[in-house]
């Protein structure tokens, strides 16, 4: 059995969550090069060279990239052959508090969503945890802005709905929300599990690389089919028009009950900030 | 599509003569409000007192910036989603609110008060929150100092840009923009 400090975990935590306030991931930036060669509108074109500037100023680490730092969102696999010696849940929001306040992010959680007051430091963070075989503990932490989040959404579908069905929910999900979400976006879909499962499935989605496709070659095919649909809608770069309004469309699944189709479409921003840790 | 370099407060005739697509460059005096403050102005003008700024010609920033590091004036500082204030916008275009910087779609009742009261709302890019950090020279709090990040500051900004994309015409960039460019 492996002995794993809790105090490693929140180092950890604490550097890639100040890190991805001011650094987006390397592939989104490549995203907005591609974006520049895709777009045809002036204005679209115009928006997208603000975000590569925005993104070269905050990297000198004075500035965050957006001044919505986010509510920390971290996927913990912790392996079986692991032991943690103190606090796990304590250790990870302390990794998120340590940010937050040490490096100038704004605190934008609310101890309750009704009465609705501040808690100062960004905690608590939502947390997933799996646990996996191994002596690892992986996590993969993502920054997730509230204005796409508030644009996403979740259906129980009918199984004869079919593939059509999902189809026209993804794409009346960005027709609708997506300019409001501060396009070029990136789109994660869950499709199947349950209620609950599909939404997570669809957090996965928008927090994965916009370079990975999916594994399976019938949804990777998917994956590029909805991003043309999403982009033939018009919506552009911030909404003004355009013709790149998403950056990928990733989609991630898993089995379901065979009443059901359940989907979900969790919208991320061009500030789509993660990034993994392996312990 | 013309482009500008403005002043605010904005003079009557500088917001009516703004159509989308048109590229502004803003300097001057502007002041930051978000949900929580817009709902306390609109309650002190129901009260018939003075609001905490001369809304004559204002521009209302929507933004909620992150802390300024030592010996800065303010942090990131990009726009949030305009609906959220959409309840309270008309109410202040009626007592002399010029413009507003914001991203996002408008409902119908700001869209025919911006008619009504000659009033542009302007786009800046969401999420370039470092970019236009670079154009905000100085940041005071001049109300509501209890809502943090979203207090009512007095900013003074240099060649802000901007895109209107909702003019006093009745038009809105969202809905033009997007018909030019979708694909049926």
């Amino acid at each position: 059995m492996r002995t794993l400090n809790a105090a490693q975990i929140t180092e950890a935590i604490a550097k890639t969550a100040s890190e991805k306030a001011y650094h987006i991931p390397e592939e989104i930036l490549r995203g907005f090069d591609q974006a520049m060669k895709n777009e045809k509108s002036e204005t679209g074109i115009d928006v997208i060279k603000q975000l590569k500037e925005n993104a070269a100023i905050a990297a000198k680490g004075e500035v965050p990239y957006c001044q919505d730092t986010g509510t920390a969102v971290l996927f913990v696999e912790v392996g079986q052959d692991v032991r943690i010696e103190g606090n796990l849940e304590d250790a990870i929001n302390e990794g998120v508090r340590k940010a937050y306040v040490g490096s100038f992010l704004r605190k934008s959680i609310y101890k309750d969503p009704l009465r609705r007051v501040n808690t100062g430091d960004n905690t608590p963070a939502v947390i997933h945890y799996s646990i996996v075989p191994g002596d690892k503990v992986r996590i993969v932490f993502g920054a997730k802005g509230g204005g796409s989040e508030n644009m996403s959404k979740l259906i129980m579908l009918k199984p004869s709905d079919g593939i059509e069905g999902v189809k026209n929910f993804v794409i009346d999900t960005v027709s609708q929300g997506g300019a409001n979400a501060c396009p070029p976006l990136v789109v994660g879909v869950g499709i199947g599990g349950n209620f609950e499962k599909c939404a997570i499935l669809a957090k996965k989605a928008a927090l994965r690389s916009i370079e990975e496709r999916n594994a399976d070659p019938f949804y990777a095919e998917l994956e590029e089919e909805f991003k043309t649909k999403c982009n033939n809608l018009g919506i552009g770069p911030m909404g003004l028009g355009g013709t790149v309004t998403v950056l990928a469309v990733n989609i991630e699944v898993y089995s379901c009950h065979l009443v059901a189709l359940p989907v979900a479409v969790n919208i991320n921003c061009h500030a789509a900030r993660h990034g993994e840790i392996v312990l | 599509m013309a482009e500008y370099r403005l002043t605010a407060p904005l003079k009557e005739e500088d917001a009516a003569k703004l159509r989308i697509g048109d590229k502004v460059l803003l300097s001057g005096v502007i002041y930051t409000a978000r949900d929580a403050a817009h709902k306390r102005i609109v309650e002190s003008l129901d009260k018939n007192e003075k609001p905490p700024m001369d809304l004559k010609g204002s521009v209302i920033y929507y933004v909620g910036p992150t802390p300024p590091r030592e010996g800065k004036v303010i942090g990131a500082a990009g726009p949030t989603t305009a609906m959220r204030m959409d309840a309270y916008a008309p109410r202040l275009m009626q007592e002399g609110m010029k413009g507003m910087i914001a991203k996002g779609k408008r409902n119908d009742a700001v869209k025919k008060a911006m008619v009504d009261c000659k009033a542009v709302y302007f786009g800046a890019t969401g999420g370039a929150g470092a970019l236009i950090n670079r154009c905000i020279t100085k940041a005071e709090v001049i109300a509501y100092e209890d809502l943090g990040p979203e207090a009512i500051r007095k900013l003074e900004v240099v060649d802000f840009p901007l895109i209107v994309v909702g003019d006093c015409a009745g038009g809105d960039l969202y809905i033009e923009g997007r018909k030019k460019w979708e694909k049926k």
